[in-house]
């Protein structure tokens, strides 16, 4: 009861603006002020999943969850497990580091013709840009986390007899979380991102290849459609991620 | 248990600035039970003293040895100026620490609560450090240092944060505590009237290195209406002009 009111006390405004932006252009297309292949009337796109539900969820969406789901996971296992290595070792980071960073310079649109160069039109060419896209906020979240550890505690700890694995332990990782779970949120949204352009690219299923066959069809109905999928599933696995960071950092919410 | 300092140096090593040498051949020395104070100006070495004996820093020079043995970390309770409990640990979690970290350390939860209990802290055994007020987190932070079971104390202004009512609560406190566990204390401040009226010897460092010392002849037990006894203020008038008389000497030097 009191998270609704919560919800309501913080949304509230943003509902009444959306919808009413939604009307809008619901009136401007059905005055056909503005042609329907340009901005579907709202509620067409929302006739138009309903009518293709079983394609739209079951073959495409679940093609980009796969695709999510995998690169997710690597960047979650080789950012953290990276940006452990880097913590401890000096030679390790400065080799690393401005690699990683590097990778975030690169055009990842321009690059992602060459994995389907190096991957074909298989799963692993979206899987390769959902990882390059979505590894780096993990690897310098966790980084910078490990690395914010305070010295006084480390020395309070040392103190007590506590070895460089006991602090890593007992201090770096707690003190880590929070900006482990900022990259991880941040990672969620972009790795959706990488799934969907890499279907653009070259795929045979998925709600990325999905949309751009629909926008060649001129049909602005199918691409609103899939726009609304996406952004649907992104929202609800960004609240996730939520729950789970503040389930894990209940003491910084104890009031 | 008895502290020995033999001519023991530190200096302060910057990359490519000037060395400071902060301490230079000091001898000092804290007897079994006993309650010493290290007050000085600003500069003049006194946490490095006590990192020295911990093991956190290691002298260039000289020897510092417990009851003839060298220290390693892990062998005294030290308790830096910030509370320094891990926010994320529930008071008696934190008070437990040093436990996991030395093996033949055995303090049982038992043990913590009875501890916990007698300092009027046992209703928040397991709140979190931001629950409690200043006065509160620092005595647990004096637990945790009591709780790795060693009979040295070293405290580092511990109430240097304290409103002055919590301080004088604090210092009434300790002296009990310190009286019944006949622990030996060694302890930092900058207060002249908290060091005259807890210590049993007051160490004085100047900043030509050389030290000072000076007995502190109030009887025990000690209450907190001494404060305001004749012997007590003679003594701090003492002190202050000792330390007062150092700057002027070393203004005109400096001219």
């Amino acid at each position: 009861m009191k998270q609704i009111k919560s919800f309501i006390q913080t949304y509230s405004l943003f509902i009444i603006f959306a919808s009413f932006l939604l009307i809008i252009v619901e009136w401007l297309v059905r005055s056909e002020m503005i042609p329907s292949f340009i901005i579907p009337a709202p509620t067409s796109v929302i006739m138009m999943i309903l009518e293709n539900w079983r394609p739209l969820v079951l073959e495409h969406l679940s093609a980009t969850m796969l695709e999510f789901f995998i690169g997710f996971l690597i960047s979650i296992i080789g950012g953290v497990l990276l940006a452990a290595w880097m913590f401890f070792s000096k030679t390790v980071e400065k080799m690393i580091y401005p690699a990683v960073l590097i990778s975030q310079m690169m055009p990842i649109i321009a690059l992602s013709p060459i994995f389907v160069l190096w991957f074909g039109y298989t799963i692993w060419s979206k899987v390769a840009v959902t990882i390059l896209i979505s590894f780096f906020p993990i690897v310098v979240g966790t980084y910078d986390g490990l690395k914010s550890g305070d010295k006084e505690y480390i020395e309070l700890l040392r103190s007590m007899g506590a070895t460089r694995w006991h602090t890593f332990i007992k201090l770096n990782i707690p003190m880590a979380l929070p900006s482990f779970f900022s990259g991880l949120k941040l990672a969620t949204v972009y790795a959706l991102v990488g799934a969907t352009i890499g279907e653009w690219l070259g795929a045979s299923e998925g709600l990325g290849y999905y949309s751009r066959r629909m926008s060649g069809n001129l049909n602005a109905e199918g691409v609103f459609a899939a726009i609304t999928i996406l952004t649907i599933v992104g929202i609800l696995l960004f609240a996730i991620m939520s729950a789970i960071e503040r389930k894990a950092l209940h003491w910084k919410n104890t009031e | 248990m008895t502290l020995v300092l033999k001519n023991v140096s530190y200096t302060f090593k910057n990359k490519g600035k000037q060395h400071n040498k902060v301490i230079a051949s000091l001898n000092m020395q804290v007897n079994q039970g006993e309650f010493v104070s290290l007050i000085g100006k600003s500069g003049t070495g006194k946490s490095t003293i006590l990192k020295l004996v911990t093991g956190l820093l290691k002298q260039d020079e000289g020897e510092i040895s417990l009851n003839g043995k060298s220290l390693t970390l892990g062998d005294v309770g030290y308790m830096p100026q910030r509370d320094l409990l891990l926010p994320w640990r529930s008071i008696i979690d934190n008070i437990m620490i040093a436990a996991e970290f030395q093996k033949e350390l055995k303090i049982t939860r038992e043990d913590a609560r009875n501890w916990l209990d007698r300092v009027g802290l046992i209703k928040y055994e397991n709140a979190l450090p931001k629950q409690l007020s200043g006065g509160m987190r620092q005595r647990a932070a004096f637990l945790r240092a009591l709780l790795t079971g060693k009979d040295l104390l070293l405290l580092d202004e511990p109430f240097g944060a304290l409103d002055a009512l919590t301080k004088k609560e604090m210092q009434s406190w300790l002296l009990s505590i310190w009286q019944e566990l006949n622990k030996t204390i060694l302890f930092i401040t900058h207060d002249l009237e908290e060091a005259c009226f807890l210590s049993d010897r007051i160490i004085l460092l100047h900043p030509n290195k050389k030290i000072e010392e000076i007995n502190v002849n109030l009887p025990r037990p000690r209450f907190s209406d001494m404060l305001h006894s004749t012997e007590l203020a003679g003594l701090r008038h003492e002190l202050e002009k000792k330390i007062a008389n150092e700057t002027n000497k070393k203004f005109y030097s400096d001219l």
